[in-house]
């Protein structure tokens, strides 16, 4: 306990730094994946014989060793963070995907008939329509994704990402298991954290019809 | 301002939905699809906003063959009823109600104003507005949906099945509630059913279908009179035939006209004396200009002798009465479902005119689908 202790005022700022090192490469990757995987998801919807491939292929990627997958990036892209956020975007992707193919695909079809029936344009109805209506099973997606996400961020420091994955392999090296501690504890409580915040924005985001619904239910 | 030139529907894999259907539709009238299922009947209506593209011949409204209008477009000038309702459960009322008028791109305070005024025209107060579908009633939501294919003012409104999923009652008063909207709003509407009772009660004309062609298209009376065939009378049912008999038509001409009465001023022992004479064992209540003013039975009369001495005052003003002009084929059903042993017949004044007995209905009925022929031979 002492040594941990010592350790924090020694090393508190640089801590901190790599805290944020390690939320920002994560949650870069996170947006990124919701910024494909959302619309790419809604998108397949339509095409669902295509949308079996690409999520097939997705899902054997998603089978890689992530290390396989960031050391793969290291001639393409060199080290530092930009692979290593693009390595974890990658798995982000599948998660959301799949729950905003399958939440799309889950909308009533008498409600996108309605939809057409009143002169909906195709984009019309996934803003005001399918969208809304598929929120609460994307952000589930989502959730899931950036949780992960935190966690192999550690994997980030292989690369020279940085994050608190550096505490953890120098642990590793040096036979120092307080780094290992100092680095793992704080992953977990930011995966925590993470996934209580995202849990209110599910609150925020979800129309308040479809809350006021599920609650009579 | 609709009109179907040899429209044919062929799905994909061969199915003939719809074959050679050649139909006109005058602005402002109410049309009935009817026919068993898989008939063609959604695929006839769903031609008409292009949800379902025809194979063969065109369709055009107001002149305009609709292959040539922007689907979009086209379907923001129809109002479209689904079966299922489809109210958006996270959408308000006030919101499903207006939102052909946000495609429309109108501002938001006048939709605002629609919706209000829209609900005000099914007796729902504005307090509605700022609910969700799952917070109203079944027939509370199909009010609804009916209002959100009005919102934009359309003129040709469509509707499958619209009340389908209702109970009987909810049904019934919805059904009345809306002919008289469509009245007052002089929309065309394009009705499917499969209800007779319902296409019969509002259609101005009834299309009946079958295996994709229409069998026969004409007024329910006329559907009644002279049925196109075998597969028409089969359709109609015979109880309903009862309706046709063409000799028959108001109540007044089936009533018989001396009902047994008695004024309020008059002492309960005078009334058990009349009923005593005429052997009845209930009496019709008037003034002295025939205002009908309740009933009293024997019943009442035990109850109460004890307190009261007047006929006046123990006269049970709640009465099911009918106009002495309505038609016998809306009465006829009404009557004999409910149980009723007989019906006053009043006039517009409330007057008492007549009075039409179960006895009486029910042997219309057995004329009417034993011996109608003698009877009009007769007659
Ligand atoms: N998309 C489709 N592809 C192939 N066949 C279809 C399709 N839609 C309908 N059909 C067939 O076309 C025929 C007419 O269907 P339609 O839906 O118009 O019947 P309907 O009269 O509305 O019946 P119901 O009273 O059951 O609603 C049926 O035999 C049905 O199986
Ligand atoms: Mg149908």
């Amino acid at each position: 306990m002492d040594t941990i202790l010592q350790f924090l005022s020694t090393y508190g700022g640089e801590m901190l730094y790599k805290t944020w090192e390690h939320l920002y490469i994560s949650v870069v990757a996170a947006l990124l994946g919701i910024l494909i995987a959302v619309p790419l998801g809604v998108a397949l919807t339509r095409f669902p014989k295509g949308a079996e491939v690409v999520m097939g292929i997705l899902g054997i990627i998603q089978t890689f060793p992530s290390f396989a997958i960031l050391a793969f990036f290291i001639p393409l892209l060199g080290v530092g963070k930009t692979p290593a956020i693009i390595a974890l975007f990658f798995y982000s992707v599948l998660p959301i995907l799949r729950n905003t193919y399958t939440g799309v695909n889950g909308v009533q079809k008498s409600l996108l008939e309605a939809g057409r029936g009143m002169g909906m344009t195709g984009w019309e109805r996934i803003r005001y329509v399918e969208v809304p209506l598929a929120i609460p099973v994307i952000m589930a997606g989502i959730r899931l994704s950036t949780v992960y996400l935190i966690g192999w961020a550690t994997l980030a420091s292989f690369i020279g990402g940085g994050g608190l994955g550096d505490y953890i392999f120098s642990g590793l090296n040096l036979y120092q298991p307080e780094f290992i501690i100092v680095g793992a504890v704080p992953v977990t409580l930011l995966a925590l954290l993470t996934d209580l915040l995202l849990g209110k924005v599910e609150g925020w985001v979800t129309p308040k019809g479809m809350k006021k619904m599920r609650e009579a239910a | 301002m609709l009109k179907f030139d040899h429209v044919s529907k062929v799905y994909k894999g061969g199915k003939r939905a719809v074959h050679d259907l050649n139909l006109e539709i005058a602005k402002g009238e109410f049309i009935c699809i009817i026919g068993p299922s898989g008939c063609g009947k959604t695929t006839t209506m769903k031609m008409i906003n292009r949800l379902i593209e025809p194979t063969e011949g065109a369709i055009s409204i107001n002149g305009v063959d609709i292959m040539k209008s922007d689907p979009v477009t086209l379907r923001r000038e129809i109002g479209y009823v689904i079966q299922q309702i489809g109210l958006f459960p996270h959408m308000t009322i006030q919101e499903n109600i207006s939102l052909v008028l946000k495609l429309l791109k109108v501002p938001e305070n006048k939709r605002r104003a629609r919706a209000r005024e829209l609900l005000s025209l099914v007796d729902m107060t504005p307090d509605y507005l700022e609910l969700y579908p799952h917070e109203l009633s079944g027939g509370q939501q199909q009010r609804i949906g009916v209002l959100r294919a009005l919102a934009a003012d359309q003129p040709l409104i469509l509707m499958d099945e619209p009340f389908g999923a209702l109970d009987p009652i909810t049904r019934e008063s919805l059904q009345e509630e809306f002919k008289k909207l469509q009245r007052k709003l002089e929309k065309t509407i394009v009705f499917v059913t499969h209800d007779m009772d319902e296409a019969l009660k509002l259609a101005d004309r009834i299309v009946i279908m079958k295996d994709g062609q229409i069998v026969q298209c004409d007024t329910p009376d006329e559907i009644l009179r002279n049925p196109a065939n075998e597969f028409v009378e089969e359709f109609i049912g015979k109880d309903r035939l009862v309706q046709a008999r063409p000799n028959i038509q108001t109540v007044e001409q089936i009533m018989s006209p001396n009902p047994i009465t008695i004024t309020g001023d008059r002492s309960l022992s005078e009334a058990i004396q009349l009923m005593k004479q005429h052997r009845v064992d209930s009496l019709l209540v008037v003034d002295e200009m025939k205002i009908l003013q309740g009933v009293i039975d024997v019943e009442i009369i035990d109850q109460k002798r004890k307190k009261a001495s007047l006929v006046r005052d123990v006269v049970e003003a709640e009465v099911f009465t009918v106009d002495k002009e309505t038609l016998v084929r809306d009465t006829v059903r009404k009557i004999l479902k409910m149980g009723m042993k007989y019906v006053p017949v009043v006039d517009d004044k409330h007057r008492l005119v007549g009075i039409v007995t179960r006895a009486s209905l029910v042997d219309i009925v057995y004329d009417s689908i034993w011996g109608v022929d003698e009877l009009t031979k007769i007659g």
